[in-house]
């Protein structure tokens, strides 16, 4: 392995971790509050996709909606901080952070609610959504991680 | 198989990571809520249920409306009925805005036990808009030529009066004599003497008489009641309370009807007691620019504030009033103030103290109205321990220097920026309003309620109540104590302004104490010019 691969794969690793530890605390945060709810992100949902978050907050969705909001914070946490099926993590992963984005997008013309900072088109969820796809292209679970063991395992087997 | 301690390394070095994040998530999480149930049980407060009533059994109630004009139109829709074109453009409203839900609230609406069955208003096109909406083939509405006929016609068990104030008074009184129960607009009365007849009336008749202030229904309000009485807020010394608003509609200019004119208008019926005038259609939509037939911001808007405080705290009517202010946004011929700052006193008033005894008595309630700036002040009761914000939300934050809190301040379990009670049965619903002046009382919780999430229209609840009352007996929310109060403390605050001086009540005699060579009510008419100035009077 030539040093300038290694130097690329312990980045990457540093943030797989880093997302991870982000999305995994996100998602205890929740689990562990019962009056947590995404009803207030959803209901000022705007842009073009509004039509389709105040759909989701009617009675009956919005507890689906926030249990499984909270499952996929977990799979994305748990796969990047363990290191093992971060492939699956990171396609999870991309699909919150667009509706994250697309909640809310920043868009000229929308007024943006709650955030620090300033943004135009790209906000700091599309640059986690591209780092996931980064971690999807270059898993570092078999360098760092779990699957370093799962993999290994199989080599001892084999041998 | 056999893994090195190298390869555990690299294998497992995730995990410290997980363990630590998620400790501290669950540690965070969990760790607020214990902070904030701590707060919630040393407070104690119980937000208010909705309100139960028995069922208006039987026969339905026959009701009789006197005056069909915009608040008419509204009481009869809490009633449950709705004439076709307010329909049709709450239709048309809904096709443009989907969160408007007017009509889809309107029609959710619970059946009133309840038949219409007459009419009386003096402008015919009112009158026959209520008969072609409400009239049905087993249901003849009957239209009165006046509310006299109406009362003593036998037909009619009830009224609902929402005329111009110089009328108010006279026609509970007639319903009143004839245990007819009344319905009636705020405020009350439209001067002092009136005040007390009316009082007289309604204690001698066997029938049920209910004062329109409807934000007795709203759930933040008796859960505000509830946050007073636990001493929530410690001593409050002052409220304010204010009327924000910046548009035509809520400077009372309303539109006038094309087809008014002294053929469709008995002009005479619609003067009774004030001043005789030429017909005039600025007079007849707008009456509430004119101290002849309305009472200005003090009788119109002050008494709902009054009254939304009156029924939290039951403070009853002030030692003193003293008012200021002038016609500073709308000089356009009207001669009640568009500005005015009202400041009631009660020095023997307290909400309870969390310091020495003796240290703290007395409150200020502080009124404070424009009709020219619509930015949204909200009501704040200031108290040593806590400070009130109250609406159809309420939120509650502690005082920095607060004696009952000084505990958890200093071990910073509370900050004196971060609310300890929020109160918002709304949280669940999304809404729409549809002007300037209906965001101005829905924002007061003066137009709906929420009930387990869903909004209900607060007068609707209130007229519930007045018509259980009147089948199953009881107490309505604002009867005629509390409307004697509310009339008053208006008219003394409409007094101050005219006179320029202090106007006092004294409870021992509950009469306003005279001030030599003045009529109170000479003065609250004044009558004789359309274009008196405060200075001119006495």
């Amino acid at each position: 392995m030539n040093q300038n691969q290694n130097k690329l794969k312990a980045s990457v690793t540093l943030l797989r971790i880093f997302i991870g530890w982000h999305f995994l605390f996100e998602g205890v945060v929740k689990m562990y509050n019962p009056e947590w709810t995404s009803f207030g992100y959803l209901a000022t949902a705007q842009g073009p996709f509004e039509w389709f978050f105040t759909m989701l907050i009617g009675d009956a969705a919005i507890g689906w909606v926030d249990t499984l909001n909270i499952i996929a914070l977990m799979v994305v946490g748990v796969t990047f901080t363990l290191g093992i099926f971060e492939r699956i993590g990171a396609i999870v992963g991309v699909g919150l952070l667009a509706l994250y984005f697309l909640a809310h997008p920043p868009f000229p013309g929308l007024t943006q609610m709650n955030v620090e900072g300033n943004y135009w088109i790209i906000n700091k969820n599309l640059i986690e959504l591209v780092a996931c796809i980064v971690i999807y292209q270059l898993p570092t679970g078999a360098y760092f991680g779990l699957d370093y063991l799962r993999k290994n395992n199989l080599k001892t087997q084999e041998q | 198989m056999k893994w090195t301690r190298r390869d555990l390394l690299i294998g497992l070095g995730g995990l410290p990571v997980l363990g630590a994040v998620w400790w501290a998530g669950a540690a965070t999480s969990v760790g607020s809520q214990k902070k904030r149930s701590e707060i919630l049980e040393q407070l104690n407060i119980k937000p208010s249920l909705p309100p139960a009533v028995p069922g208006i059994g039987g026969d339905p109630v026959r009701i009789g409306v006197i005056g069909f004009g915009i608040r008419g139109e509204q009481l009869t829709r809490a009633l449950g009925f709705a004439t076709d074109e307010w329909k049709e453009e709450m239709r048309l409203a809904a096709e443009e805005d989907p969160n408007n839900k007017r009509l889809e609230d309107f029609e959710a609406q619970e059946r009133l036990n309840v038949k219409l069955v007459g009419i009386c208003d003096v402008f015919d096109v009112r009158a026959e808009k209520f008969i072609n909406s409400f009239s049905t083939d087993d249901n003849q509405i009957k239209r009165y030529l006046t509310y006299k006929d109406m009362i003593q016609s036998g037909d009619v068990d009830a009224v609902v009066i929402a005329t111009p104030d110089h009328w108010h008074a006279p026609m509970s009184i007639e319903a009143l004599n004839n245990n007819v129960h009344v319905y009636v607009e705020k405020p009350m009365t439209h001067t002092v003497a009136e005040t007390y007849t009316l009082r007289d009336a309604a204690e001698k008749s066997e029938a049920v008489f209910a004062v329109g202030h409807q934000h007795r229904q709203t759930l933040s309000f008796s859960t505000a009641r509830d946050i007073v009485d636990k001493g929530t807020l410690g001593h409050v010394s002052l409220i304010q309370t204010n009327t924000n608003r910046n548009d035509d509609n809520g400077a009372w200019n309303y539109d006038m009807h094309e087809k008014a004119s002294p053929e469709t208008i008995d002009w005479e019926q619609f003067l009774g007691s004030a001043p005789t005038v030429p017909f005039n259609k600025n007079h007849f939509f707008r009456w509430r620019k004119w101290w002849s037939y309305g009472s200005g911001l003090s009788g119109d808007l002050l008494s709902h504030d009054y009254d939304r405080l009156n029924c939290v705290l039951n403070m009853g009517i002030p030692a003193s009033v003293s008012s200021s202010g002038g016609i500073y946004t709308h000089n356009d011929g009207r001669n009640v103030p568009d500005v005015i700052q009202v400041n009631m006193e009660f020095p023997d008033f307290s909400t309870g103290s969390s310091q020495a005894k003796g240290k703290e008595n007395g409150m200020t309630f502080c009124y404070s109205a424009t009709l020219g700036n619509g930015f949204s002040r909200p009501t704040i009761l200031m108290g040593h321990d806590a400070t009130m914000e109250l609406g159809n939300r309420l939120t509650v934050w502690p005082d920095g220097a607060s004696t009952r809190y000084a505990d958890m301040l200093e071990a910073e379990k509370m900050n004196p920026n971060v609310p300890i009670y929020q109160y918002d049965p709304a949280a669940n619903a999304t809404d729409a309003v549809s002007s300037a002046t209906s965001q101005y009382f829905a924002d007061k919780g003066l137009m709906w309620t929420y009930i387990d999430g869903v909004r209900v229209d607060s007068t609707f609840l209130h007229m519930r109540e007045w018509l259980s009352v009147i089948k199953n007996g009881g107490k309505v929310s604002c009867g005629i104590k509390e409307g004697f109060e509310e009339a008053i403390s208006a008219h003394m605050a409409g007094l101050s302004w005219k006179l320029g001086r202090k106007i006092e009540w004294d409870a021992a005699s509950q009469t306003l104490r005279p001030i030599e060579g003045i009529d109170f009510d000479q003065v609250l008419l004044a009558n004789e010019k359309w274009n008196i100035q405060p200075e001119m009077v006495g």
